[in-house]
């Protein structure tokens, strides 16, 4: 890849360059939902995709977890040009999506949601020792604040709720983890562990893709924040560079940043 | 910001809030007292319950904790038992079947018509009674998972076409007697354990639990996890042997412990096993709870569907044939009436919720033995059905309000 992102110059750090997106668009019927957009992950970043409703986030994200297959433009992973035709393939690939409702099950502890649909077996029979001792490993790890692994998710608050959900797709060892609309639903303090969660995620050597509304919460764990507006991209910033105002600018169309160098490039081959 | 004073709180070391008391009798009685504050009812409103209604009957008619009445119960708890332990896996799907009344009744006819009339030996007889649910469960399934209809729908239809085929090959004759020297109808009537034989099977079960327990208490304790202490399997293993020591004993006191019962038990606890102990258990409580979960955390939820469904026809067949051991017969009456209103009463009863999810195959046991309690009861004190009928519908009602209540309450503590 020839192509360095604006704000990927000046990096003071050689990061491993996990997922790049190049020229996707995708259309329903009439409506164009994503439109020559650009992505690029690298290790232990987080990168935020903010936008309006209607703004391509939720599709992007689709795209990704292998949900909806793009209409045009390529996806490399680890520099391999690839394609997710099924939600399978993207966890193969060690892309973790964490939905907004979380897909846990009430009525089971955090172990069983946890270690959910790969149980950890001793001689036929499931080993709740070793799954629940690898969850407190994991929990700890992550500085989870869980009272115990043994009641029902259902009596955990919201944050918890949230942390078993990240918690849940990092056993499966993924490489990127999308988190969509992970504080959507939280109080200020749960909001705090969930955001510290996202930390501990990148100094794990994750590259995060985190879809958010909340302006405070990504300036205040995001590395970088692309910004969709109508399918475009409209802006990529390093959150040292901007201010909030700069972000909603962008979002609302109030400031145009839409020309990134591909699609110069683009029109210049045409 | 906000993040880091977080930060520096969540990694505080001392931050892990306290494990709920896991050790000790004390600290059980606590946590158990908590949780049914927030509605985690489980088996406890049963057997209560259950108490009652041995008290109130034996009240009105001193016969009616006999060790005779109390073997008969025993007896007849074992056929629409076996069904009920189907019934409570189609629950914990948040499924219904409709048709284990007609299931059973086919069964009833098939091994009749196969071991009676055409004279083939008795254990190809059952095999085909079992596969038969076993197919009819398939067809259930696939018509849940391919079409999506409503299993209360499917089950509903399945109740009146196997109904039809059980009265199709019953044929013209309509009632047939099954030998009373074949096996199964000894089964049935006459093979009770003998003393020595119950005593043992109690020892090995309370053997079996105790030492569960305590192999898995010390993997924890080797792992660093919060185990149960000794005193509390001790405590356990004690309180389980004098229950099973003194039914057998009291049961002893006069026929024994039928076989049949025994049987039926032995179901229970191996349903009991396949629920909570392997993959399978908990991809059917996963279902239960949130299928999409489910679906998406990579469980194969149409074939949960199918084999829950077909072993739940299975179940009913079983039960089926059990039924018609028991009476030496099958007829077209077999299965009918109250079969099946008593299996999915049984299931509810016994504490398993019809929203899915929730409950287990001790439920199917405890309530039939409510049910049956209920039956024998009112027909020692009047031998007229329309009280039993009225009095059966009230307890089952109770039995779904306790559920709601219990579900609200578990919403209400953040439990649902």
């Amino acid at each position: 890849m020839s192509y360095v992102s604006a704000a990927m110059q000046g990096r003071p750090r050689k990061a491993e360059q996990l997922l790049s997106l190049r020229g996707i668009s995708k259309r329903f019927g009439a409506v164009r939902a994503l439109n020559n957009v650009d992505l690029d992950v690298y290790a232990g970043e987080v990168v935020a995709i903010v936008g309006d409703n209607g703004a391509g986030k939720s599709t992007l994200v689709k795209i990704l977890a292998g949900v909806h297959p793009p209409d045009e433009g390529t996806v490399s992973f680890a520099g391999v040009p690839t394609s997710i035709p099924t939600p399978t393939d993207s966890r193969d690939l060690g892309i973790a999506t964490v939905y907004q409702d979380l897909s846990l099950c009430d009525n089971l502890d955090v172990v069983s949601n946890l270690f959910l649909g790969r149980e950890l077996r001793k001689g036929g029979a499931l080993d709740e020792v070793e799954m629940e001792q690898r969850s407190w490993t994991l929990l700890r790890e992550l500085s989870a604040r869980i009272p115990s692994v043994r009641v029902p998710v259902a009596s955990l608050s919201g944050g918890q709720r949230q942390t078993v959900a990240i918690a849940r797709s990092l056993i499966g060892e993924p490489t990127v983890m999308i988190l969509d609309e992970p504080t959507a639903a939280l109080g200020v303090v749960q909001t705090a562990e969930v955001l510290n969660l996202i930390e501990r995620l990148r100094e794990r050597g994750l590259g995060v893709i985190l879809i958010s509304h909340n302006i405070a919460d990504v300036q205040a764990v995001a590395d970088r924040i692309i910004v969709l507006r109508l399918g475009r991209n409209n802006g990529d910033f390093r959150v040292a560079d901007v201010t909030s105002e700069m972000i909603i600018a962008a979002i609302t169309g109030a400031s145009d940043h839409g020309t990134s160098p591909s699609d110069l490039l683009r029109e210049a081959r045409r | 910001m906000i993040a880091d004073s977080a930060k520096s709180a969540a990694i505080d070391p001392a931050d892990e809030r306290p494990v709920p008391a896991a050790g000790g009798i004390g600290g059980t009685a606590r946590a158990l007292i908590e949780r049914l504050r927030g509605g985690d009812l489980g088996s406890i409103p049963v057997a209560i319950g259950l108490l009652v209604i041995w008290a109130v009957f034996q009240l009105l008619n001193p016969n009616f904790l006999s060790s005779t009445n109390l073997v008969n119960l025993s007896m007849q708890s074992a056929a629409v038992g076996t069904i009920a332990i189907g019934i409570v896996l189609v629950l914990l799907l948040g499924e219904i079947d409709l048709s284990v009344g007609s299931v059973s009744g086919l069964s009833a006819a098939i091994l009749a018509v196969g071991y009676v009339q055409l004279g083939l030996p008795l254990p190809i007889v059952l095999v085909a009674s079992l596969v038969t649910g076993a197919l009819i469960g398939l067809a259930f399934g696939l018509l849940r998972t391919r079409f999506g209809v409503p299993s209360f729908l499917i089950t509903l239809a399945g109740l009146l076409s196997v109904l039809g085929l059980q009265l199709y090959v019953l044929g013209k004759t309509g009632s047939i007697n099954i030998p009373f020297d074949s096996w199964i109808v000894q089964l049935g009537q006459q093979w009770f354990l003998p003393p020595w034989t119950s005593y043992s099977l109690v020892g090995v079960a309370v053997g079996v639990f105790g030492g569960t327990q305590y192999v898995q208490s010390a993997r924890r304790k080797q792992a660093g996890l919060p185990a149960t202490s000794v005193s509390l399997i001790v405590f356990r293993a004690a309180a389980l042997l004098a229950l099973l020591g003194v039914s057998t004993w009291y049961l002893n006191l006069t026929r024994g412990v039928g076989v049949m019962f025994a049987l039926f038990l032995l179901l229970a606890v191996l349903t009991h096993y396949a629920l909570t102990r392997t993959g399978w258990g908990r991809a059917v409580y996963a279902v239960g709870g949130n299928v999409e979960a489910a679906r998406r955390a990579g469980i194969r939820v149409n074939r949960v569907y199918i084999s829950v469904f077909m072993l739940c026809s299975m179940f009913a067949a079983l039960g089926g044939i059990l039924a018609a051991a028991r009476l030496a017969a099958a007829n077209q009456g077999s299965g009918g009436a109250d079969t099946n209103l008593n299996a999915i009463a049984a299931a509810v009863i016994g504490g398993t919720s019809l929203f899915g999810g929730r409950g287990s195959a001790f439920s199917a046991v405890l309530g039939i033995l409510v049910i049956m309690s209920i039956t024998s009861g009112l027909t020692l004190i009047n031998p007229d059905s329309s009280i039993r009928y009225i009095v059966t519908g009230v307890v089952l009602m109770l039995a779904v309000v306790i559920d709601s209540l219990a579900r609200r309450s578990r919403a209400a503590s953040g439990r649902a």
